[in-house]
């Protein structure tokens, strides 16, 4: 049988930065290479969407000037069905602004309190300064999540809001080399049921193969249970670049 | 100037000679910076001053993409008209760049060898530079996204060159692309006098990649402006919905412009009622590719701006070659290589769109399929970020690669994205080692095949010094 998935990309034309397209082109191309029929669902300002309808969400980040354009959009259109979607298992990556748009609220350097949709137990204060660079993280046995112990991620993060995790979401992973969350307590990312928001762009799952069979694997079993299975690839160049950044970042 | 000898600027310009003197003497390269460093210690203002000297005031030309290409067209445009210009052109752009670049110009005492300085400026240097060097032109090309971990957003850098434009004396000229919605936007408020340039032969509309467009939203309302001609990214004929803001007629106008593959192109340009020197000009010019013949029209129109008679505007551009690694044919031992320079998604984008347009419309070899090596290094000057490949449109390379070679420190990176771009993992090799990978892509070359080198800024410099060091090109300072 042919496997559907059918996959949400919110605000393409405003929250596109930092190549996050890049997670959408994998995406695409790992399901076209085997067979898997994927339906693109552009998201823009004033949609409505079938929640239930989509396996597959993915969420980036923008200018401040496109988040602050579609931020109202977001908590007010979306935020319902969405969080309602999120409690029922929905598969979403969100990126940088647009996890930050998922947690509670975002507190301005200059004490604005800008509300999020609060899908994810965690909140963000702006920073003075930048957290720039490459950053490798470990997901370890915390994160609860079906991938092999020692599973490494690497991407580039680019952020000022420091984001602080909550008692109702798991870290995606520890950092081994960059700053993460907030630069302070080590943490990387955050897991909430099937939706998980990290600061890696890179883009993220170009390099990270296995974190994008992992999502694309968890769409498939919502939909079809368990016996959807996906059959391997040859990962040769992706696992090579994977690994030259973690040569140079971490000693392995 | 004044008229007693300053000695706090005769020291810093001893110095910073000096320091030249010793960088290239220790073999350290052309010593394009650290002179302006050197100087800048001593007196801060040394850039001010010597900018102060010359008779024809300054031009500072700014942009992400093109600003290289256009400043030296403007160069030879005024040189060809008889002026001694003092330019930046081995392209150190900050402002220790200028500095730098105003000593050589000068003798000991201060005194400026020149008629006009011509300074390409970096995006985050423009502000200081405006403020130091006082210009009578300021040249504003284009903003996209390009090293967002150095520059920070589009929006950022927009709205710092509005502050520092704002400064200007009135009779000061700004001439902005009226194409770009967030360049074009700066000229609303300006006290000085303002031009506008712009493509009108919206043929060219449609092909260009769009979806890594920063500025498509209204800059007064935010609402997404709809675009009669969409020429890439955000640039184009566009107008917004809600409010009503649009584009503005240019008055420098490319009104009909030929692309001819990678050879190059002709254009019909005008100049319109409101510009000093209302005329019209047809122009073939050797460079390929939409983006050039963007830059010429920049370049011609800041020419008739500075008073350059039409007719040595089209005899300098139609015998124009492009800085070096920007746009370069070579002959590597009988074998052509064809460098271009990609350092964000609309350069590459367009970079990419010109070599499969040439292959499509056969100006090269009817069944010729591309051989490339491309060079992605991720040092400071290039952007420590390698996030741009995933915005380039390098989708629009599937179908035409017979072989890729990727080098540089991020040569995985670009194997990765060439594989999801639909190009056969099987015709991609990687060797991070840039001569080795020269070596592995000439190799492999078909006779009569071009290869075709597409790196990144620091990976150029590397590749050329390879090249020079084999003897194929000249050292880039003696350029």
């Amino acid at each position: 049988m042919t496997y559907r998935v059918r996959l949400a990309h919110l605000y393409p034309d405003q929250m596109n930065i930092y190549g996050d397209r890049g997670n959408i082109l994998s995406l695409t191309q790992r399901c076209a290479w085997r067979g898997i029929a994927l339906e693109l669902l552009p998201v823009g300002a004033g949609a409505d969407v079938d929640w239930a309808s989509v396996d597959l969400a993915f969420f980036g980040g923008g200018q401040d000037s496109g988040q602050a354009l579609i931020a109202d959009d977001f908590v007010q259109r979306q935020g319902p069905l969405l969080r309602t979607a999120i409690d029922a298992g929905l598969v979403l990556l969100a990126i940088c602004g647009g996890y930050q748009l998922l947690g509670h609220y975002f507190l301005t350097h200059t004490g604005e309190r800008l509300p999020g949709i609060g899908a994810l137990d965690v909140h963000t204060v702006g920073g003075g300064t930048r957290l720039i660079g490459n950053i490798a993280i470990e997901i370890d046995a915390s994160a609860q999540l079906a991938l092999p112990t020692g599973t490494r991620l690497v991407g580039f993060e680019n952020h000022s809001g420091r984001t602080y995790l909550g008692a109702g979401v798991r870290p995606l992973g520890r950092v081994l080399a960059g700053h993460g969350n907030n630069g302070e307590d080590g943490t990387e990312g955050a897991v909430y049921r099937n939706t998980f928001g990290c600061y890696m762009h890179g883009s993220l799952l170009p390099k990270n193969p296995q974190f994008a069979d992992y999502l694309i694997g968890l769409a498939l079993a919502r939909r079809y249970g368990v016996a959807a299975t996906l059959a391997p690839l040859d990962d040769q160049l992706e696992m090579a670049a994977q690994r030259g950044m973690l040569e140079r970042l971490v000693r392995v | 100037m004044p008229n007693f000898p300053d000695f706090r600027l005769i020291a810093a310009i001893g110095a910073g000679k000096a320091a030249g003197l010793a960088s290239r003497a220790l073999g350290r390269g052309g010593g394009t910076t650290l002179p302006g460093v050197v100087a800048r210690r001593i007196a801060p203002d040394t850039l001010r001053r010597l900018s102060a000297g010359l008779p024809d005031g300054v031009a500072v030309i700014g942009g992400t993409n093109g600003k290289t290409t256009t400043t030296r067209m403007i160069a030879a445009i005024l040189q060809g008209d008889g002026r001694r210009v003092l330019h930046n052109r081995a392209g150190a752009n900050l402002v220790s760049g200028l500095t730098a670049t105003a000593l050589a110009g000068s003798s000991l005492n201060g005194q400026v060898h020149a008629d006009i300085g011509l300074f390409e400026t970096d995006e985050a240097a423009l502000p200081q530079a405006l403020f130091e060097t006082r210009p009578r032109l300021v040249v504003l090309h284009n903003l996209f996204r390009d090293q967002l971990d150095r520059y920070g957003e589009v929006d950022t850098i927009a709205s710092a060159w509005r502050a520092a434009l704002e400064q200007l004396p009135a009779n000061a000229m700004v001439l902005l692309n009226a194409d770009d919605p967030a360049v074009a936007a700066l000229g609303e408020t300006l006290p000085t006098r303002v031009f506008y340039y712009g493509l009108e032969d919206t043929r060219h509309a449609g092909e260009g990649a769009t979806h890594f467009a920063d500025s498509q939203f209204c800059r007064r309302c935010g609402t997404p402006y709809v675009y009669s001609a969409r020429f890439y990214a955000h640039v184009g004929h566009y107008a917004c919905p809600n409010c009503g803001q649009r584009r503005l007629a240019p008055d420098f106008r490319l009104e009909r412009l030929e692309l001819d593959g990678t050879s190059g192109s002709r254009l019909l340009l005008s100049a319109g009622p409101r510009t000093p020197l209302p005329t019209a000009l047809e122009i073939s010019l050797p460079l390929p590719g939409l983006y050039n013949a963007l830059n010429a029209l920049a370049a011609a129109a800041a020419g008739l701006l500075l008073g350059v008679a039409p007719a040595h505007i089209r005899t300098t551009l139609e015998q124009f070659s492009a800085a070096f690694g920007r746009i370069e044919r070579i002959d590597a031992e009988g074998r052509p290589l064809f460098m271009a320079l990609i350092k964000n998604p609309v350069g590459a984008s367009e970079t990419v769109r010109m070599l499969v347009g040439a292959q499509e419309s056969g100006s090269t070899s009817p069944s010729s399929i591309l051989h490339m090596l491309v060079a992605i290094n991720d040092k400071y000057a290039d952007g420590t970020d390698v996030s741009w490949l995933w915005d380039a449109d390098f989708e629009r390379l599937a179908g035409h690669v017979a072989s890729a070679m990727v080098s540089g420190t991020r040569a995985g990176d670009m194997a990765v994205r060439l594989k999801y771009a639909g190009i056969d993992p099987a015709q991609i090799r990687s060797e991070p080692d840039l001569p080795r990978a020269l070596d592995a892509a000439l190799a492999q070359l078909p006779p009569g095949a071009t290869l075709y080198a597409l790196p990144t800024y620091t990976a150029m410099l590397e590749l050329r010094a390879e090249l020079a060091r084999r003897g194929w090109v000249k050292p880039f300072w003696e350029d």
